[in-house]
């Protein structure tokens, strides 16, 4: 059993900053969970899937964001208490659903939790959405430990029904993938009924009443604004009225802490640590104002707090406090490698931004270590790229892309999407697939592509998506290709999960979130409907989807190939076959493969052995595919079932 | 044992696939049972494609600190693999850092295709000898094939990290955690090669 769903109050355990949400919502009571899996926020819904049955409440994996949070925006409308996770570029998506549930309002406690990513680890951008919450008008939380991701979601839930608003948690890679320890609460099962009453309207209106809807939500702001005044979430450190105090929020706090511990600056340097950062709460930051004289903001990704707190300090100037030296972005103070606003924080960077502000010294690590590190570094540490795992169905299917594409030749172009596919760029997946945006943006992006013959375009484009992607966002754009007579190869990936977050299931793989069977909806049904020409093989079978693949390229219209074989991290196979080189018929650099199955195909398991100059499997990587002997010119690799 | 201002930074480093996040979070759990306040910070993104990953795991007995170690303050490296263990060691070791790692090198697949090379590895482990106090080298892949699975090297490791004494966590609780984290997953395999990591590291002479 997970930590997550033990029902000890008071029990310390250590939580992944993800399951600590979870956990909150648990201890909220919660009703209703939904979402779609994304970086770094996945692991909330799947602790929640895991726990659902056992406390009675409903988890589902929705399609994509958007139908996620509208999902639990009824369930909330009905009085339920509502969950809904996802990653920073999933709050894109649901936006539009956002900008007017807003305005509605819910009556069931509604929480949305939107998993940020910093430095970028694992998405195609930075984006920080906070800026949802401003632009939506709702109220924002931002967890800077463990214990508070727990607290503050489980708060959430009644701010938001006491308010009548959804209310939005905040959290980035750095905490969602940390595990700290935290002190548990009391489960609450309070089984709710779901109401909707012949009363009932829920919309946000339009013409006056939508501007009466929008009154109303500024008023609703405003008292989520004087609850923030007196939480528990903010406080400060430090000298009463120190000159130079710190405002931050998130992982900011730790960092700062820490920062200002290592420097023995604590009887200068005050921290106001903020939990509840928009709206702002005014009267809380203009009291420490009125003590600085110079303010450091320290907070992950957009310079939000720094330019409120600043249209704040203008408001103040008149009641004649300031002036004020402000550092954070802008002064470029907080900067990550690549310049201020990019990079995830560290205690290294305030660190910095202290030593630079205040003047003050820090004992780094001695200049001589560091360039003796930075040297042996240089000489002995080779570059480690991200590739496809050993046995990865994507290998063929990208193998089997560039040559088509070769024998074609017409130089097509390739559209990239969102999933592991995504290496698809990079020399893993021999740098085939040329564009990368948001999910569905391969075959949207695509569309345009093979429709600008009359601008003088002509080359044939295939566009890559993997199979949740598919149901995510693709059909749209797919629908559209056909009705505007766009000439492209569609090629899914399908590989029976969504392998990237971490293997969850998908419309087309016959389970829900819990686990039950569910109905499969097959892609190639869809396609078909579209009217578009379908054909489906493994692409292991490499061969034949390399024919595939030529074939449809000679023809007109919407064609989708269909490249179907299992993640085999999801599914393992009980026996692998083994596969190994027969060392007296490779031969070597004599070959003029130019050692084919290690440089060209890049797969962990094919290395090379330096001593007898001559390819070799390493057999703990290996996954058994056999891929390599079907492409090793001499066939010297060897595949040995095993029976 | 008390901790040197109270704070210990552990970092675990390796390659994606070889079960970094449930090295430390095993080890975190039993932490956490002896009474610390633990913070690990885990690198996710690359974790199944091969990337450098690493976990940060940070013990200390007043307060609960950040997800990251500052630059140069890890006082034990445990090294899954000799060139990210020095890569790791060029970031946040320093003179008085201990280290304990598994010689077994993972090519990357830049080495593979040739555009880097991979440096002997007796070279890897002199430069690490150059930048830290000490230095345990364990064939954990080894023992682990003889507990029944290669990929149970992060357990070895485990083992010899609580069995090397750097880190004041008990060996009984890390048995504990293993029972019930691999419940349903090889229990008795997992301790057998948690116990060999114990053994080997106090047989081991540091570099």
């Amino acid at each position: 059993m997970s930590y997550v769903e033990i029902d000890e109050p008071g029990e310390r355990v250590l939580l992944m900053g993800n399951e600590a949400i979870a956990r909150g919502a648990l201890e909220a009571g919660v009703d209703f969970c939904s979402g779609y899996p994304g970086n770094p926020a996945s692991e909330i819904l799947e602790a929640l899937a895991r726990a659902a049955k056992k406390f009675d409440f409903y988890v589902e994996w929705s399609v994509n964001e958007i139908v996620a949070l509208e999902t639990a925006g009824a369930a909330a409308f009905t009085g339920l208490r509502a969950l809904t996770a996802m990653k920073n570029l999933g709050a894109d998506v649901c936006a539009d659903f956002l900008m007017t549930v807003n305005l509605s309002g819910t009556r069931g406690g509604f929480v949305l939790v939107t998993g940020d990513d910093p430095s970028a680890h694992s998405t195609t951008s930075e984006l920080d959405t906070r800026n949802y919450a401003r632009f939506a008008e709702i109220p924002l939380l931002e967890p800077a430990t463990t214990q508070e991701a727990k607290d503050m979601t489980k708060w959430a839930f009644d701010l938001s029904q006491e308010l009548g608003v959804i209310c939005m948690v905040r959290t980035v890679t750095r905490l969602s993938h940390s595990r700290g320890v935290v002190t548990l609460g009391p489960i609450k099962r309070d089984k709710r009924s779901a109401e909707f009453s012949s009363q009932d309207v829920w919309t946000s209106g339009s013409s006056t009443i939508e501007c009466m809807f929008h009154s109303i939500l500024h008023e609703k702001l405003k008292r989520a604004q004087e609850k923030f005044e007196e939480s528990k979430f903010n406080w400060y450190v430090g000298k009463e009225d120190a000159d130079f105090i710190i405002i931050t929020s998130g992982t900011g706090w730790p960092y700062s802490l820490e920062a200002v511990k290592l420097m023995e600056l604590e009887n200068e340097v005050g921290i106001l640590k903020l939990g509840t950062t928009w709206p702002l709460p005014e009267k809380l930051v203009a009291s420490h104002l009125k003590h600085a004289k110079e303010v450091l903001f320290v907070e992950e990704t957009d310079p939000f707090l720094e330019q409120n707190v600043k249209i704040l300090a203008a408001e103040l100037a008149a009641e004649g406090v300031g002036p004020i030296k402000f550092y954070g972005k802008k002064s470029n103070h907080i900067r990550g490698e690549y310049g201020a606003g990019t990079g995830e924080l560290n205690v290294d960077i305030v660190i910095r931004a202290l030593t630079e502000t205040k003047k003050a010294t820090y004992p780094l690590r001695e200049k001589e270590y560091s360039e003796k590190a930075q040297k042996l570094l240089g000489s002995y540490v080779p570059a480690r790229s991200m590739g496809f795992c050993a046995g990865c169905p994507h290998r063929a299917s990208f193998w089997a892309i560039k040559k088509a594409a070769k024998w074609d030749g017409r130089e097509a172009i390739v559209t990239g999407d969102i999933g592991c596919y995504s290496l698809g760029l990079l020399p893993t997946g021999f740098s085939v697939a040329k564009t990368l945006h948001c999910m569905g943006a391969g075959i949207g992006t695509a569309n345009a592509f093979g429709n600008l013959k009359d601008f003088g375009l002509d080359k044939p484009v295939i566009a890559i998506a993997g199979d949740s992607t598919f149901y995510h966002a693709c059909m749209p754009a797919l629908v559209n290709a056909r009705w505007n007579g766009s000439n492209i190869l569609f090629v899914v990936l399908d590989n029976n999960t969504t392998a990237m977050t971490g293997h969850q299931p998908h419309p087309g793989t016959g389970v829900n979130a819990m686990g039950d069977s569910s109905p499969r909806i097959l892609i190639e049904d869809i396609c078909k409907a579209v009217g578009a020409e379908v054909r489906v093989c493994d692409p292991f079978d490499l061969d034949e989807a390399v024919q595939n693949l030529y074939e449809m390229l000679q023809n007109e219209g919407v064609k989708v190939m269909i490249f179907r074989h299992e993640c085999p991290l999801a599914f393992p196979e009980e026996k692998k076959a083994r596969v190994y080189v027969d060392q007296d018929r490779c031969l070597g650099d004599e070959c003029g493969c130019v050692r084919f199955c290690t440089r060209v195909f890049g797969c962990p398991g094919n290395i090379w052995d330096y001593e007898k100059g001559k390819a070799k499997i390493d057999e703990v990587i290996c996954n058994g595919c056999g891929l390599c002997a079907k492409l090793c010119p001499v066939e010297a690799i060897i595949v040995e079932e095993v029976a | 044992m008390t901790l040197e201002k109270g704070l210990l930074n552990i970092i675990i480093t390796g390659v994606g696939g070889q079960g970094n996040v449930v090295a430390s979070q095993i080890f975190a759990s039993a932490a956490v049972r002896d009474g610390f306040y633990v913070s690990v910070g885990e690198t996710y993104g690359a974790a199944q494609r091969g990337g450098a990953v690493m976990s940060h795991v940070r013990l200390s007995e007043e307060t609960q600190y950040g997800p990251l170690t500052p630059e140069g303050r890890a006082h034990i490296v445990l090294g899954f693999e000799p060139v990210e263990c020095l890569r790791t060691i060029g970031s946040f070791g320093n003179e008085k850092t201990k280290v304990i790692v598994n010689s077994r090198p993972v090519y990357s697949i830049d080495v593979l295709s040739g555009v880097s090379k991979y440096p002997a590895v007796e070279d890897v482990l002199k430069a690490i000898t150059e930048l830290v106090y000490s230095l345990h080298v364990v064939e954990a892949t080894e023992l682990a094939k003889r507990a029944g699975d290669p990929i149970m090297q992060n357990v070895v490791m485990v083992g010899c990290l609580v069995g090397s004494g750097f880190a004041p966590v008990k060996v009984e609780t890390l048995r504990e955690v293993i029972k019930e984290t691999f419940a349903k997953r090889r229990p008795e395999a997992n301790l057998k090669a948690f116990e060999l990591g114990v053994k080997e590291i106090k047989r081991t002479s540091p570099l």
